[in-house]
């Protein structure tokens, strides 16, 4: 298969300086990946090898110590670019907003008709199961329905790169794994390319086309995988004997990975 | 009405039933303190008859034109100051023992400086505010949670959009803390100002009374300060308890 490269990262890496100390931390990379063009692509690592970094670096968050990331074929360089949403693992939601407010929030900026701005958070609503709740105020949802809204949000710039960062990481086993069967839908609805940060192997392993498996910090790509899972897929297909061994075989390129990070923290504390 | 508000009432109201009792059984004399009932008939009779209003109104108007450009000149420093860390660490030390020097100290040279008109005793009121103001929307802003800011910087906000479109909202409760107390400071500088030296207003007249043992207007005087401050702070509290209500979910 050769689809059109989305997102390209050339020998990235990131090193962070220390505040109050000289000493220089290598974050990540170097990194070498292309993702495709509407595919949906998930990262594991073990905790600390820099997934995180990784993503804030092709939202154009923060900026590489070396090398490049490209999309759409412009350099990003810390410069955020149009047409990528981002969903972050904790509560993005303007708690002073009511849930239309916040779900409009991109769309007022970017000055849209109101008319269009309308339609537009209507159908996020209704598609997202908020219906009910358009004037209610953020805390009056629960934590799933919340983390709804963000994605809510996100799609209704209706960006061609969803980066997620963990989108699930606060919530139960039974509510990501329905969010998982949402997250699908919308992505086949959308046709953006996704990629997925998680620390969850069978989240990577029902959600993707592929994964990237990370090494301890510094965080390098170990390892590829092509899940090979139909586009019309959900949450169903844990049942697929093929999910049990593409979880096995993530959890064997991480164990000894986990291991050695977990190693260093206990060195380190 | 909570049962601490009942219980709060039932205090108040016995506080002021307990001193009624004492002033009309004599054990205060009438040259110490009137009865509270009394000072509530003159009180009113001293709003009938306007004697007081120019001073009311002198004492209100200063404390306005203390405390909005203190809230104005606290936000926008503490917005201005919260990016850079190295200025707040100087800085930050120094507004925590601000309270701790006697503003009223000053005053002296702020007459000397200023004249002896309404100015020296709007930039005390003004003084004693604006720290408060800063203190409690750095504080606030220290709390935005950063995921809001870097939702702001995916939304491709500016510096000046985040501060006033993501992270003021946010910090709202603690600016409003501000905000009261920079209602309750610039009021005592007023009529602090006004006792030690002034040509009128709330703070002259007590004094005033208060040398010639005029009871009949100190009293009414001490009362209507007293009305307006809890006032004004109970309508910001009010205000606040329903941003309150949203955050919480109920």
């Amino acid at each position: 298969m050769t689809a059109e490269v989305h997102v390209a990262l050339r020998g990235v890496g990131k090193s962070f300086s220390r505040a109050e100390s000289s000493d220089v931390v290598h974050a990540l990379g170097p990194i070498d990946l292309e993702l495709r063009k509407g595919e949906f692509f998930a990262v594991v690592g073990p905790s600390g090898c820099g997934k995180s970094t990784m993503l804030e670096l092709i939202a154009g968050l923060t900026s590489a110590t070396s090398g490049s990331v490209e999309f759409e074929g412009a350099s990003i360089a810390g410069r955020i670019p149009d047409g990528v949403g981002v969903v972050f693992q904790e509560d993005a939601c303007f708690p002073w907003m009511t849930i239309r407010d916040n779900i409009d929030f991109g769309l007022k900026r970017a000055k849209l008709d109101a008319v269009e701005r309308r339609d537009r958070v209507d159908r996020a609503i209704a598609m997202m199961g908020l219906s009910g709740f358009a004037e209610s105020y953020p805390a009056q949802l629960s934590g799933g329905m919340r983390q709804r809204v963000c994605i809510a949000r996100t799609l209704v710039m209706k960006p061609r790169l969803i980066l997620l960062d963990e989108p699930f990481g606060a919530l139960d086993q039974q509510t990501r794994l329905l969010m998982g069967d949402e997250l699908l839908k919308l992505w086949r609805l959308s046709g953006a390319t996704v990629f997925l940060i998680t620390h969850a192997l069978d989240e990577a392993a029902m959600l993707a086309d592929r994964i990237g498996v990370m090494s301890a910090r510094p965080g390098r790509l170990l390892d590829v995988i092509e899940t090979g899972w139909p586009k019309e897929r959900d949450s169903r297909i844990v049942e697929d004997p093929r999910f049990g061994e593409i979880t096995a075989r993530l959890w064997r390129s991480l164990r000894e990975e986990s291991m050695k990070s977990m190693g260093a923290a206990g060195a380190s504390s | 009405m909570t049962r601490a508000g009942l219980w709060r009432i039932a205090l108040v109201t016995g506080f002021a039933g307990a001193i009624e009792v004492l002033c009309l059984t004599g054990t205060i004399d009438k040259i110490t303190m009137q009865a509270p009932h009394r000072m509530l008939v003159d009180l009113a009779k001293m709003i009938a008859s306007g004697s007081m209003n120019a001073a009311i109104a002198k004492t209100l108007t200063n404390a306005v034109l203390a405390f909005l450009p203190a809230i104005a000149v606290g936000i926008l420093t503490a917005v201005a100051l919260f990016p850079f860390k190295r200025v707040r660490n100087v800085l930050d030390p120094l507004f925590a023992t601000y309270y701790a020097i006697p503003v009223f100290a000053f005053y002296p040279l702020l007459i000397v400086m200023l004249g002896l008109g309404d100015a020296p005793q709007i930039l005390l009121g003004f003084m004693l505010a604006v720290v408060a103001v800063i203190i409690n929307t750095l504080n606030g802003l220290d709390r935005v949670p950063r995921v809001l800011i870097k939702t702001a910087r995916v939304n491709r906000m500016g510096p000046l959009a985040t501060a006033f479109g993501v992270m003021l909202p946010s910090a709202a409760p603690y600016v409003l803390t501000g905000v009261k107390l920079a209602v309750a400071y610039s009021l005592i500088g007023i009529i602090g100002a006004e006792f030690i030296m002034s040509r009128g207003g709330m703070g002259y007249e007590i004094s005033f009374a208060y040398n010639n043992f005029d009871n009949a207007i100190m009293y009414p005087l001490i009362l209507l300060i007293l009305v307006v401050s809890i006032g004004v702070n109970t309508l910001l509290g009010l205000w606040e308890k329903r941003l309150m209500l949203r955050k919480s979910g109920r």
